[in-house]
């Protein structure tokens, strides 16, 4: 049993074709890559998995079960949170209460109690600012715990949203371009925390522009190119793949390829 | 010290209890307690119209509509219908709270500026069967409200409702704090800064958009059966458009998302009418030109920019 399956994904916008016919399966435990030139349908992708987008054909799966079509906040439900590649930060709100919402699903929602403050909703409140907590140190992100989010540095923006995904308990985590605009040494410690999430059992599928990420922290990598499938495997067969290198590079590249 | 005092919702909710206690000692005549328990009621409507712009981020603009709900309730329930007072004002709020949550449903899946025209046409719709359906609610001209009994006494004058919206008012903001440090305010909150994100993280957004909504339904509710009872009358005015736009330019000007700023806003926009009449007929410009003023060079409203100024809030 799959943790994520995708099967035979396809959408239009405007008669415009963005996906066709894309499937792919990913475990649980697994670092899976998504690559492709800029529009190859990645982030679409995303947004259909996440129940952002209807998708035109195909299903989604997790755990065996079809979740095609269901509403985002059902989809958390199911074990399946996201991050967003133009950040999607509670920007007003403080580190730690932006993971405090990622809490929302197993917290009791008893909307009556929430109005008097009832001992329960005060418990209730400890117990998910010490999950809070627990994941910022997991991130990395301690110290700045009630600093409000809108005045973080941009490399520490992508790892509370990687927090407050976490807060959800996964059990697929789809990260959209989680290093994007970091660098190096943010870029580095990314890598680790995603490397720390796929060892405790969490599906991790990536999007992502950074190769040097990419190859070294896949399991395995779908290639995607103008919403078609065009590869998938290891990274040493993704890189030496033929058609992979004609979209990335164009036909000269893979002449200048072939010599090198 | 100030800092951290100010961070906790609470903290407003004792200065707020603080000031109400002791506010009738300092006022020179029963003009000004008058004033002071008009504040009050607006500011009630403005705390829950807050819960619903200011941290959930969905504005509405027909929050008088709601606010007529309980005024007529507490005119038509005694007259009509043989209710007591004190009956007819909680049936207004329940009413209000399911009229909300009917007409919530549908509209709050719009978004901006069409939720904007939405509830705006939903405002104007009650004060048109407010202003036609004479023969319960007196047409244009309104109705007579009897006076609240309460324990055998009657309530009126500008001391006795001066306690009542005060409580009421403490207990208002009380309640608005909690909201606000509970899970659904963090939900509220976070829906406010990106919807897709809250979706994402398993909130259940049009549920929240409601309960917001029916919650600022029934403080706007409530505070329009006090202003009835306490004016002993009630017209189709306390429904209208003009009301509705009041009670958000009072949330904006005092600060959007400030329990505080809600009622600094409503006190500034009780009181300046009444500071202003020095200037006799140009005294609508005089308004016009101060709330300019307050949005060009505070933009965050009164209160969150004057509390960053003085650094109590963290950055």
């Amino acid at each position: 049993m799959s943790r994520l399956a995708v099967e035979g994904l396809g959408i239009s916008f405007g008669g415009v074709t963005a996906l066709t016919d894309v499937s792919f399966t990913v475990e649980a435990g697994e670092i899976f890559a998504i690559i492709g030139p800029n529009g190859a349908g990645k982030t679409t992708l995303f947004n259909i998995v996440s129940g952002l987008y209807p998708p035109r054909q195909g299903c989604v799966r997790i755990n065996d079960e079809d979740v095609t079509g269901l509403p985002p906040f059902k989809l958390a439900r199911r074990g399946l949170s996201r991050t967003f590649q133009n950040l999607q930060v509670f920007f007003r709100m403080s580190a730690a209460d932006n993971v405090m919402v990622g809490r929302h699903m197993h917290e009791k929602r008893n909307v009556l109690a929430h109005l008097f403050t009832l001992p329960s909703v005060l418990a209730q409140n400890r117990v998910t600012r010490a999950k809070a907590e627990e994941l910022l140190a997991f991130v990395d992100l301690s110290d700045v715990a009630d600093r409000t989010a809108g005045n973080l540095p941009y490399g520490a923006l992508r790892r509370l949203e990687i927090a407050r995904a976490l807060a959800t308990e996964p059990q697929v985590l789809l990260l959209d371009e989680p290093a994007a605009g970091c660098n190096p040494v943010e870029t580095e410690e990314i890598d680790n925390v995603i490397q720390k999430i796929a060892a405790t059992g969490v599906a991790v599928v990536l999007v992502e522009h950074d190769m040097k990420l990419v190859m070294k922290i896949s399991h395995r990598i779908h290639v995607l190119d103008q919403g078609h499938t065009i590869a998938q495997g290891s990274a040493t067969e993704v890189r030496t793949n033929e058609r992979v290198i004609a979209a990335y590079l164009g036909r000269h590249g893979q002449r200048e390829a072939a010599r090198a | 010290m100030m800092r951290r005092f100010f961070d906790s919702p609470y903290a407003v909710v004792l200065v707020l209890a603080i000031v109400v206690a002791v506010l009738p000692l300092l006022l020179p005549s029963t003009f000004y307690l008058r004033v002071a328990a008009l504040i009050c009621i607006f500011a009630l409507a403005v705390v829950g119209l807050n819960l619903l712009i200011g941290f959930a981020g969905q504005v509405s603009l027909g929050h008088a509509g709601f606010f007529g709900i309980g005024a007529y309730a507490v005119a038509i329930g005694p007259t009509h219908l043989g209710i007591p007072p004190w009956l007819a004002l909680i049936l207004g709020a329940i009413a209000a709270g399911v009229v909300a949550f009917l007409v919530g449903r549908p509209i709050l899946r719009l978004r901006g500026h069409y939720l904007a025209v939405a509830t705006l046409g939903m405002g104007l719709l009650f004060a048109m069967v407010f202003a036609n359906e004479s023969a319960w609610t007196g047409g244009p001209d309104g109705m007579p409200v009897p006076r609240l009994v309460l324990f055998g006494i009657r309530m009126s004058g500008p001391w006795t409702w001066y306690w009542i919206a005060g409580v009421t008012l403490v207990i208002g903001a009380w309640i608005a704090a909690n909201v606000i440090a509970s899970p659904t305010g963090r939900a509220l909150r976070a829906i406010h800064d990106s919807e897709t994100a809250a979706q994402v993280l398993g909130i259940d957004v049009a549920r929240y958009k409601l309960i917001a909504f029916v919650l600022s339904a029934v403080y706007a509710a409530i505070a329009g059966a006090y202003l009835a009872m306490f004016d002993g009358l009630v017209t189709p005015e306390a429904s209208g458009f003009l009301r509705s736009i009041e009670f958000v330019t009072m949330a904006v000007l005092g600060g959007l998302g400030s329990t505080l700023g809600g009622i600094v806003g409503a006190a500034l926009l009780v009181l300046l009418p009444q500071l202003l009449t020095v200037f006799h007929d140009y005294e609508h410009i005089a308004l016009g030109l101060v709330m300019i003023v307050v949005m060009i060079f505070v933009p965050a409203g009164i209160v969150p920019s004057l509390a960053n100024l003085l650094g109590w809030r963290k950055s």
